[in-house]
């Protein structure tokens, strides 16, 4: 067995062999690592401990470099680290610490050797272990290896000492029971002389104080004389960071630290330790005006310098102090604002939240504007970025912010067309949203709509068709609202449409039947209240036009040559207007339209124009489209029935349409003039289950069926509400033409019922389902939605007021659940709950022991008064200026002595104050053990009491 | 506190990895390559902070090498810079103006530097000559156990036994 042992040993290849390898090879990095790791596993099983080692170490090169696994090699780290030899015991201290973890199997294995070597008088082996320890540390061998490390705190050799405290941390963190042993001497540790102890033990503290500050109240004291005594910055950001949490649980604390934190913040020339008082005072100590100014002051500072990590931390600063004091952000509003435009993304980042921190009702306009133009100046990816934090910030709890909705719907408009804009989603969400929600508002959105829908540069941009797709959707359905209505077809028949995908261009058409019928239904409306008078000059224009009109479609229809067609009807638009109307009409609702006339003439246009527009659509394989085009032939069809007789005998007309067609516009009309209102997000748990619907718990069978189906995005709305019942209108149109394929669609219907009839509500009509084309039921499906939108948001219903967009009340509870929800859970885990717990207790029992063993020293004093306590205590604060004076009254000594003289001033001072201390803390302990007696203990409670040490 | 340390060169190669908060060998992995997409791509006059998943990244660019430190966010971001600044100095004095080379070819010796600087994710050692004297009791301990492990009776020994 010696053999090949020996062999291994001499011809092994090193570390560095493998290193210079990996660099030199020529068969490619993977297959000579692959190779590699053939090697190592070969020679980690080797009996020689040397070959094992340098094995592992080769491992743990690869492991971390080159990702390669080393779970497998659990065992071999032990046994390498269980080695007499300090170099094979270093590598495989190495490799523990770099592979092990709470689920690895063997870790029980190792306790023994930690230990072994925890004890040992080598101070590096103590530090391997101790290394390790910090790295890998479980419950168990927390627990196991508990008063080896509390034997290390008290170490005589710094070097283990310092990271026994280290350590300690995890202990505590796993273990916290280990507590009760070892926070005596950790708290001993902040009086050591030794600045790196101090240092690790003050490291330690600010740990445990950021997870749970309430604790260390306490040792207050113990912190602020490092405060005032140490030289040591690192030392002194870690006591500023504790600072910072028990500052604002004890205003009498934070009154006593502000003066030496200012101080530091004036003096200091590291900008670490300025940056980390800066942060102190505006987290925590924001209240003590004269601190806030010269932090401002230095914020200031920070910001006009030119290095960018100076200028992230100023702009970091200001948004830890927005909240609270907002005059602050506003004094450096300039560089703020120009930081917007910084080569550097995270300052940009920065200053932009800043700026949407100060955004409120009275600037947002101004803010607006001073942003949307440095996201036109910016790179796309911070432009989208600026516009979501606009339309965020705009929208947030149902639009609060926005006063003028004229103006933000001018403001969408103009984002929309940012080139660079990606946010298509978003406002499209928003338009509609704004449409449903404030009533105000729908004419200018509809012109707004209008303007975007005719902007060429929109149609080249993908993202955009979002923003078309609602625009052409709102001009549908506020049509009303417009001022011009043919205009509005217009533009969605343009023929630069066809560049859109077929279901927006389905949207397009959809409001094209909406626009059409209104202005029908105004033109019937009007005219059968007998206002409409016919002149005969009128009668002529109108057959001109209508030949006209016939005899372009004729000619154009194959090429859509539409602009033609457009510009004889705008510039017919003109007479039109001449004509002496005299129906001012007693629906004032129609007035804006009657200057436009809806003339028989130009009704009998916008039939021509629509019908050129949309016969070619008949050919498109889209089904979306397909459907729509025919719905509004169908219809136009239908009128143009009565039409053209109209043209000769009018009262023959007024009867027949009446009767007919009159009637099918108004209820279609009616139909579309139903307002969809915001729907809840609580709205579906509202609805009560019907009695026998039986609810699966697991509705996992319905993802085979509706598997393919995309949640729609826009569920918060019930847009598609209205198109529903366009749809079903339609059909009924069509139904006489072409009732076939509804037939078929309906029995396929059936039969899916059928199928899945599990899934669907019982309905009691002897129908199986309500039936597309049944107006009466579509009636009622309305009713029920306007139910439970009543149900929902009773509050809802528009009023005339800008902001009458009320805020669901539904919603803005869920929200605030949700926020306490999240409150809850922010709080410290029951583990630190516990870790503190047995901290409180410890720190009470050390005050105890205190008091029981200086018992008769202190008799005299521990017979005073509650009461008075606080006068015995001052004596405290003079006797500091004392040894202050003191101490320069040395200064002044001899000059041979200067040398000498500070050390032992300072000697003498800590030695003072340190009585000092422990005389006031014994006095606390008395207090508390008092309250021990009065009442039950309860140590969560117990935890406010203030002490006094300081105060 | 340090979440964990990543030396990675300018070529996107990882030089050293210290992890002192859990993360899976997948995890260190993936954080790795992002990091170093977010890192490497940065310019040079811009800030050395970078915000990830919640927390902040400290790095600095030494020569070719960049040596980033993972904190959480209200830690101190110029206090970190000010140990990375250590840690290269240490580096530096012990390997005599040191170059990525050095690194390379000498993974552990900068491990255990590193381990003598930071313990579970805080500064334990502020002081370079105190590292330098430690690193160098430990290399001694080494030096003579390699001269033991080498001398020839120690090989008959073992070719012996």
């Amino acid at each position: 067995m010696s053999g090949p042992s020996i062999m291994e040993t001499l011809f092994q290849r090193t570390l560095e062999d493998l290193i210079k390898g990996i660099r030199l090879q020529l068969i490619g990095e993977s297959a000579f690592i692959s190779k590699a790791m053939e090697e190592i596993r070969k020679e980690i099983k080797s009996t020689d401990l040397q070959t094992k080692s340098i094995a592992l170490q080769k491992l743990s090169y690869l492991s971390p470099l080159h990702f390669v696994d080393m779970s497998w090699a659990a065992f071999h780290c032990i046994e390498c680290m269980s080695s007499p030899r300090f170099a094979q015991k270093r590598i495989g201290y190495v490799a523990v610490s770099q592979s092990f973890n709470e689920h690895t199997p063997v870790l029980l294995l190792i306790t023994n050797q930690l230990r072994k070597d925890l004890g040992s008088v080598n101070e590096f082996d103590a530090g391997l272990a101790l290394d390790c320890l910090a790295n890998i540390a479980t419950v168990d061998l927390a627990r196991d290896l508990t008063p080896e490390v509390f034997t290390l705190l008290g170490s005589s050799k710094v070097s283990v000492r310092k990271k026994a405290i280290g350590v300690i941390l995890r202990v505590f963190e796993k273990y916290p029971d280990a507590v009760r042993v070892c926070f005596k001497r950790l708290v001993e540790n902040l009086d050591s002389p030794d600045s790196r102890i101090l240092s690790a033990a003050v490291g330690v503290f600010c740990e445990l104080a950021s997870r749970d500050p309430r604790s260390y109240l306490p040792l207050a004291p113990e912190f602020y004389r490092v405060l005032v005594d140490s030289k040591n910055n690192w030392v002194l950001i870690k006591v500023l960071k504790i600072f910072a949490k028990l500052a604002p649980l004890e205003s009498r604390l934070a009154k006593r630290v502000v003066e030496p934190i200012c101080d530091h913040m004036r003096r200091t020339g590291a900008k670490s330790l300025m940056f980390e008082c800066i942060r102190t005072v505006v987290s925590s100590l924001s209240e003590y005006e004269s601190a806030l100014k010269l932090a401002v002051l230095k914020i200031r500072e920070l910001l006009m310098d030119e290095d960018p990590n100076l200028k992230y931390l100023g702009l970091h600063a200001l948004s830890i102090v927005a909240p609270k004091h907002l005059w602050v952000v506003l004094e450096n509003k300039e560089v703020v604002i120009k930081s917007l435009s910084d080569s550097d993304s995270n300052i940009k980042f920065e200053s932009l939240r800043l700026v949407m921190a100060v955004v409120s009702e009275s600037n947002v306009v101004e803010i607006s504007r001073v942003l949307l133009n440095y996201a036109l100046k910016s790179d796309p990816e911070f432009c989208n970025v600026i516009l979501g934090s606009i339309l965020s910030a705009c929208s947030r709890n149902v639009y609060e912010m926005v006063m003028d909705f004229d103006w933000y719907v001018l403001l969408l408009g103009e984002m929309s067309r940012i080139p660079q804009c990606q946010k298509g989603e978003d406002i499209e969400n928003q338009l509609i949203d704004i449409g449903m929600r404030v009533r105000d508002a729908r004419p200018e959105l509809i012109r707004m709509a209008r303007s975007l829908l005719i902007d060429p540069a929109l149609l080249g941009n993908p993202f955009l068709y979002r923003i078309l797709c609602a625009a052409a959707w709102v001009c549908g359905e506020y049509v009303e609202y417009s001022t011009n209505p043919f205009e509005l077809v217009e533009a969605l028949l343009q023929p630069r449409t066809s560049l859109l995908p077929p279901l927006i261009r389905a949207v397009y058409l959809q409001s094209v039947l909406k626009v059409l019928t209104f202005c029908i239904h105004s033109y019937l409306r009007n005219k059968s209240s007998g206002l409409f008078p016919f002149t005969d000059n009128l009668e002529g224009v109108v057959s001109e036009s209508m030949s006209k009109g016939k005899t372009q479609e004729a000619s154009d229809l194959p090429t859509p040559a539409q602009d033609d067609v457009f510009n004889p009807r705008i510039s017919d638009d003109n007479p039109y207007e001449d004509l002496p109307l005299e129906n001012n009409g007693e629906d004032s609702k129609f007035d804006s339209f009657e200057k436009n006339g809806f003339t028989r003439e130009s009704i009998v246009n916008l039939l021509n124009l629509i019908e050129l527009a949309v016969k070619p659509l008949l050919g498109s394989l889209e089904v979306e489209i397909l459907e729509r085009a025919q719905n509004v032939l169908g219809l136009i069809e239908l009128i143009r029935q009565e039409f053209p007789d109209q043209l000769s005998p009018r009262k023959e007309i007024l009867a027949k349409e009446e009767s007919e067609v009159s009637k099918l516009i108004r209820s279609m009309n009616d139909a579309f003039c139903e307002e969809l209102g915001p729907v809840s997000v609580t709205a579906q748990d509202r609805v009560r289950v019907p009695e026998g619907l039986v609810l699966e718990e697991n509705l996992k069978e319905l993802d085979t069926i509706c598997g393919d189906i995309q949640p729609s995005t826009s569920s918060f709305f019930a847009p598609r509400y209205g198109e529903r019942i366009e749809e079903s209108l339609a059909s009924d149109l069509q139904n006489g033409e072409d009732s076939e394929p509804s037939r078929e669609s309906t029995s396929l219907l059936i039969e899916h019922r059928k199928r899945h009839g599990l899934y669907y509500l019982p309905s009691s009509a002897s129908n199986d389902y309500p039936l597309a084309n049944d107006l009466r039921s579509g009636e009622n499906d309305r009713d029920e939605t306007e139910d439970f939108v009543r149900l929902t948001a009773q509050s809802l219903a528009p009023k005339k007021k800008p902001n009458y967009s009320k805020p669901r009340p539904v919603v803005v509870k869920l929200d605030e659940g949700e926020v306490t929800l999240s409150v809850a859970s922010k709080k410290p885990s029951s583990k630190y709950d516990l870790l503190s717990g047995v901290i409180q207790d410890v720190l009470q029992e050390t005050n105890l022991m205190d008091k029981s063993s200086r018992k008769g020293k202190e008799k005299v004093s521990s017979d005073v008064p509650q009461g008075s306590k606080e006068n015995v205590q001052d004596p405290e604060d003079p006797r500091r200026e004392k040894s202050g004076l003191r101490k320069s009254k040395h200064r002044s000594h001899g000059k041979e002595r200067k040398h000498k003289d500070p050390d032992q001033v300072d000697g003498k001072k800590d030695g003072k104050s340190e009585r000092a201390r422990e005389k006031s803390s014994h006095r606390h302990g008395r207090k508390k053990t008092r309250q021990r007696a009065e009442g039950p203990l309860n140590v969560s409670a117990q935890t406010p009491v203030i002490p006094d040490f300081l105060l | 506190m340090i979440h964990f340390v990543l030396l990675i060169s300018r070529q996107g190669k990882v030089r050293l990895t210290k992890w002192y908060s859990p993360y899976s060998q997948k995890e260190r992995t993936k954080v790795i390559r992002e990091l170093s997409g977010l890192i490497l791509t940065r310019g040079p006059k811009l800030c050395n902070f970078v915000e990830w998943r919640g927390l902040k990244v400290v790095y600095r660019r030494y020569a070719s090498l960049y040596f980033c430190m993972c904190i959480d966010q209200d830690d101190n971001e110029l206090e970190v810079l000010e140990i990375i600044h250590l840690f290269v100095e240490i580096l530096d004095r012990y390997f005599g103006s040191v170059c990525e080379l050095d690194l390379i070819f000498n993974f552990h010796k900068a491990y255990y530097i590193l381990d003598e600087l930071l313990l579970a994710g805080e500064l334990q050692e502020t002081s370079k000559k105190t590292v330098g004297r430690l690193i160098a009791g430990q290399d001694a301990l080494v030096e003579t156990a390699k001269e033991e492990a080498n001398s020839i009776s120690n090989m008959i020994a073992q070719a012996t036994k």
